[in-house]
């Protein structure tokens, strides 16, 4: 199963766990696990469909560029964090 | 692969050179269109007032006056975020912040516009202009804003966290933490215990050329937009959700740029530009800003107050960190504390740490990306601390930091793993190895700092298209925006997969209609993503070339190698093969989109002499060297030129530049003379190191080089001060005033 990282600020409904495992092929499939565990969760990562904006997901060490849709593997890490910008 | 042919690692003299030192590039002010307008805009006076009416008949009426707009032009925009190229931005405000809808939230906010038949005419029309002001507390910094009684600059804006909103107005737009581990055990452990707060003000990317806007709307509906700029389908986007016109309708044609280091990446002309020439009945219309226009209201990056506990046992290494980064966005949320709070501990290996980021609104102009944004501040923090605790400990800095260094396998703050190799440690030692750092200090008053940085470096989209020709040259069209030299870098990886000298490359940088989308040049990303797509299509060329000449000779197979193509006993050199492919049948283009998932970050380890005038209390720079990760250099003068100027700038930065506002939030310093940007006096030649720790994810192993250069130093000239004379200077710029009271102080 998938190790999703939970956020600090989203740790209080998932009963203070920092990591939780969760099936899901995807990241669309492992944020309706997690909502299906801990309700509430998926309103805090997902807004009109796609990732919140400001906020990316990272898949084994990767922000993927498909968002909702990145691929998950049976042992993947997931990450949800604040979307870094760039300069020059 | 590379061989004895490869265009890589030499410094090959670029083809924009000669007319460039000639003076006959072509930049956005030398763009003259018949019966071209001229823009002038209003700007407040006030840092913070409710703009009560704007009254535009005067100016109107005046002879020679062809438009006037206020924000009251603008088509409503949507309380609503998109990202438009680099970063997620909410479209009311962007459109605020192009001409103030209801408020005035910082001096030089544009309020109104006019085009005239001359400068001299709109700026008479901009005297006529009448507006009624209700004037509000200016709220200048952190701890006005985040006051109990603090005045509200955005009557909408409520507290994110994480998803969740508040329910009160605010003037924190967001709160943010990366945790993990046990931070109370990992302090407990600690045999020294380090705890500091830091102020950084705000300073300005500094860019020569000040912003431009040039447009000209058509009677058939399409808008043509020139542009100074680093991304243009970023104006394009921006320009459509601003002016609601269907991207389909814009062209933006990109001219050389003078410099934008991340502040050319939002738009603020360009769409008054096109209101104007739409109301001024199609004809073109073009502003200039003046420099103090430029450093009033274009984007300077953040001030900051930020607070860094760590810990470390006896044996050297950290047990514990906590940073709290408090970024001030200017007037719209936005600021760069998201990157910050992963730079801020970035470089070391830490089980046991915390970062809290706040985003938080203040009355200045809207904080715009600045060269690995974000980041300075951070790690001017960190490496301060890291400095004291290694002086507590009796432990050389170099050392101290090779015992803590991030490799790969370790994470972030934001708990992502680096999965592929990094090569801090590698910089750090190249630093402890280097003549500089084994060569002895010879003065009172001299002191010697090292600091180390991280910068994320991205990937985004790029796209181009090649062309072979006739003669054996290939055309090579992108639209990644040459800041500083990418042109050439692209034109060399593509040389390097097809086989040909990048003499034979002539790239280019084309508009919005004539190559797909592609992202803005910034996030050290272009030599990286959009030289990826020059090696693919490269290699494509090379395949189809082999196949139309095993086509035309009517054979199984050709090789190519040493510049020339062979199949059974045919043989043709490059030209040659180029000239038969054209004579034989369809013209051969290829063309290639990327968007690569992976990218390598990037690692700077630095290290400061100064000498500090104890009567003045003025830094001078003696010597500053610098080792950076660079991955592989392709075009290797191009990669030295990025190390020194980000230096320059973070010199710059820790000694001398901020933004001075009066109790009124009226900026005093608006001119270059009173922005005191370091010169080529104030500084001895940078020494470079180039690490090469290839990024296994590019064909070539690149990493972008652009930002990390400028994140350590500011730290390393806060340790090198500490060295030379005791005092911890805990505000950015250590200027002379501030050093000499600190020094005084400590007396």
């Amino acid at each position: 199963m998938a190790i999703v990282w939970i956020p600090p600020l989203i740790r209080p409904l998932t009963d203070g766990k920092s990591q939780v495992e969760v099936e899901g092929e995807n990241v669309r499939a492992i944020v309706d696990a997690l909502e299906a565990r801990y309700p509430g969760v998926a309103a805090r990562i997902i807004d009109e469909e796609r990732i919140r904006p400001g906020l990316s997901v990272a898949v084994d060490g990767t922000v993927g560029n498909k968002g909702l849709r990145e691929p998950v593997g049976p042992n993947s890490e997931v990450h949800f964090v604040p979307a870094m910008t760039g300069g020059s | 692969m590379a061989d004895a042919t490869s265009p890589f690692g030499s410094s090959i003299k670029r083809r924009e050179d000669p007319r460039l030192i000639a003076g006959r590039g072509s930049f956005l002010d030398d763009i003259k269109l018949p019966g071209m307008a001229h823009l002038a805009v209003l700007r407040s006076p006030h840092a913070h007032a409710r703009i009560l009416s704007v009254d535009t008949s005067k100016a109107e009426a005046l002879a020679g006056v062809k438009a006037v707009v206020t924000g009251a032009d603008l088509p409503a925009a949507a309380d609503k975020i998109e990202d438009l190229g680099e970063g997620a931005i909410n479209l009311m405000y962007l459109s605020a912040n192009i001409l103030a809808h209801d408020k005035a939230l910082y001096h030089g906010h544009a309020i109104a516009a006019v085009a005239a038949t001359d400068s001299h005419t709109a700026e008479e029309a901009i005297g006529l202009i009448e507006v009624e002001y209700e004037l509000l507390p200016p709220v200048m910094t952190v701890d006005q804003a985040l006051a109990d009684d603090a005045p509200i600059l955005l009557s909408g804006l409520r507290t994110n966290e994480m998803g969740e909103m508040g329910t009160q107005p605010t003037n924190l737009a967001q709160h943010f933490r990366h945790q993990r581990g046990d931070l109370a055990a990992g302090f407990a452990a600690a045999a020294v215990v380090v705890e500091r707060s830091f102020r950084t003000e705000t300073v300005h990317q500094g860019y020569i050329e000040p912003h431009t806007g040039t447009a000209q709307y058509n009677s058939d509906g399409q808008v043509t937009i020139w542009a100074s700029t680093q991304g243009t389908f970023a104006v394009r986007n921006q320009t459509s959700e601003i002016l609601r016109i269907p991207v389909s309708q814009i062209k933006v044609i990109p001219t050389e740029i003078g410099g934008g280091f991340g502040g050319k990446i939002n738009v603020y002309l360009e769409p008054v530009a096109v209101l104007l020439s739409k109301k001024a009945g199609g004809k073109p219309v073009k502003l200039v800003m003046s420099r103090t226009e430029v450093l009033q209201a274009t984007g300077p990056t953040s001030g900051s107050n930020i607070r860094i506990k760590m810990g470390v046992d006896g044996a050297g290494k950290l047990t514990a960190a906590h940073a709290e980064l408090y970024y001030e966005a200017g007037a719209f949320p936005g600021s760069p504390v998201g990157a910050a709070a992963n730079v801020v501990f970035a470089p070391y290996a830490l089980d046991n740490l915390q970062v809290d980021g706040y985003d938080i609104v203040v009355n200045r102009p809207r904080s715009a990306a600045y060269r690995a944004p974000g980041g300075t501040n951070a790690a001017y923090a960190t490496e301060s601390v890291m400095n004291e605790l290694a002086a507590k400990l009796g432990i050389d800095q170099a050392e101290f930091r090779l015992l803590n260094g991030a490799k790969q396998g370790d994470r972030r703050p934001d708990g992502v793993q680096f999965t592929e190799p990094v090569g801090l440690l590698e910089t750090v030692q190249a630093i402890a190895d280097s003549d500089h750092y084994k060569s002895p200090l010879t003065g009172k008053y001299q002191g010697r700092g090292i600091a180390c940085g991280y910068w994320n470096n991205w990937g985004g989209k790029s796209s181009a298209t090649a062309i072979l020709n006739a003669d054996g040259t290939v055309s090579l069209n992108e639209a990644s925006t040459d800041i500083g030299g990418s042109r050439a870098s692209i034109a060399m990886q593509f040389a390097e997969a097809i086989g040909i000298t990048y003499e034979q490359v002539k790239p280019r940088v084309g508009d919005t209609d004539s190559v797909a989308y592609n992202d803005v040049t910034g996030g050290s990303r272009t030599t990286f993503s959009t030289g990826m797509a020059a090696h693919n299509m490269g290699v494509e060329m090379l395949a189809q070339m082999k196949e139309r000449l095993a086509d035309i000779w009517d054979v199984a197979s050709v090789e190519y190698a040493n510049g020339d193509f062979s199949g059974g006993d045919n043989r043709s050199s490059f030209p040659q093969a180029a000239a038969l492919i054209y004579k034989s049948g369809e013209p051969l283009m290829v063309s290639s989109t990327v968007y690569p998932r992976n990218f390598g970050p990037g690692f700077s380890t630095q290290l400061a002499d100064v000498e500090v005038d104890p009567e003045t209390g003025k830094v001078q720079i003696l010597r500053f060297t610098i080792a950076q990760d660079v991955g592989r250099a392709i075009h290797p003068s191009y990669v030295e030129g990025q190390m020194q100027g980000g230096v320059v700038q973070g010199i710059g930065w820790a000694l001398n530049e901020e933004y001075v506002y009066n109790e009124k939030g009226q900026l005093l310093n608006g001119s270059l003379l009173d922005y005191r940007m370091p010169t080529a006096l104030d500084l001895p030649m940078i020494e470079t190191i180039l690490v090469e720790v290839p990024y296994p994810g590019h064909p070539y192993g690149v990493r972008g080089v652009g930002e990390v250069n400028i994140v350590p130093p500011a730290g390393a000239v806060a340790n090198a001060i500490y060295n030379a004379t005791g005092v911890r200077m805990e505000e950015l710029p250590m200027s002379p005033p501030r050093l000499l009271a600190a020094m005084s102080e400590k007396k």
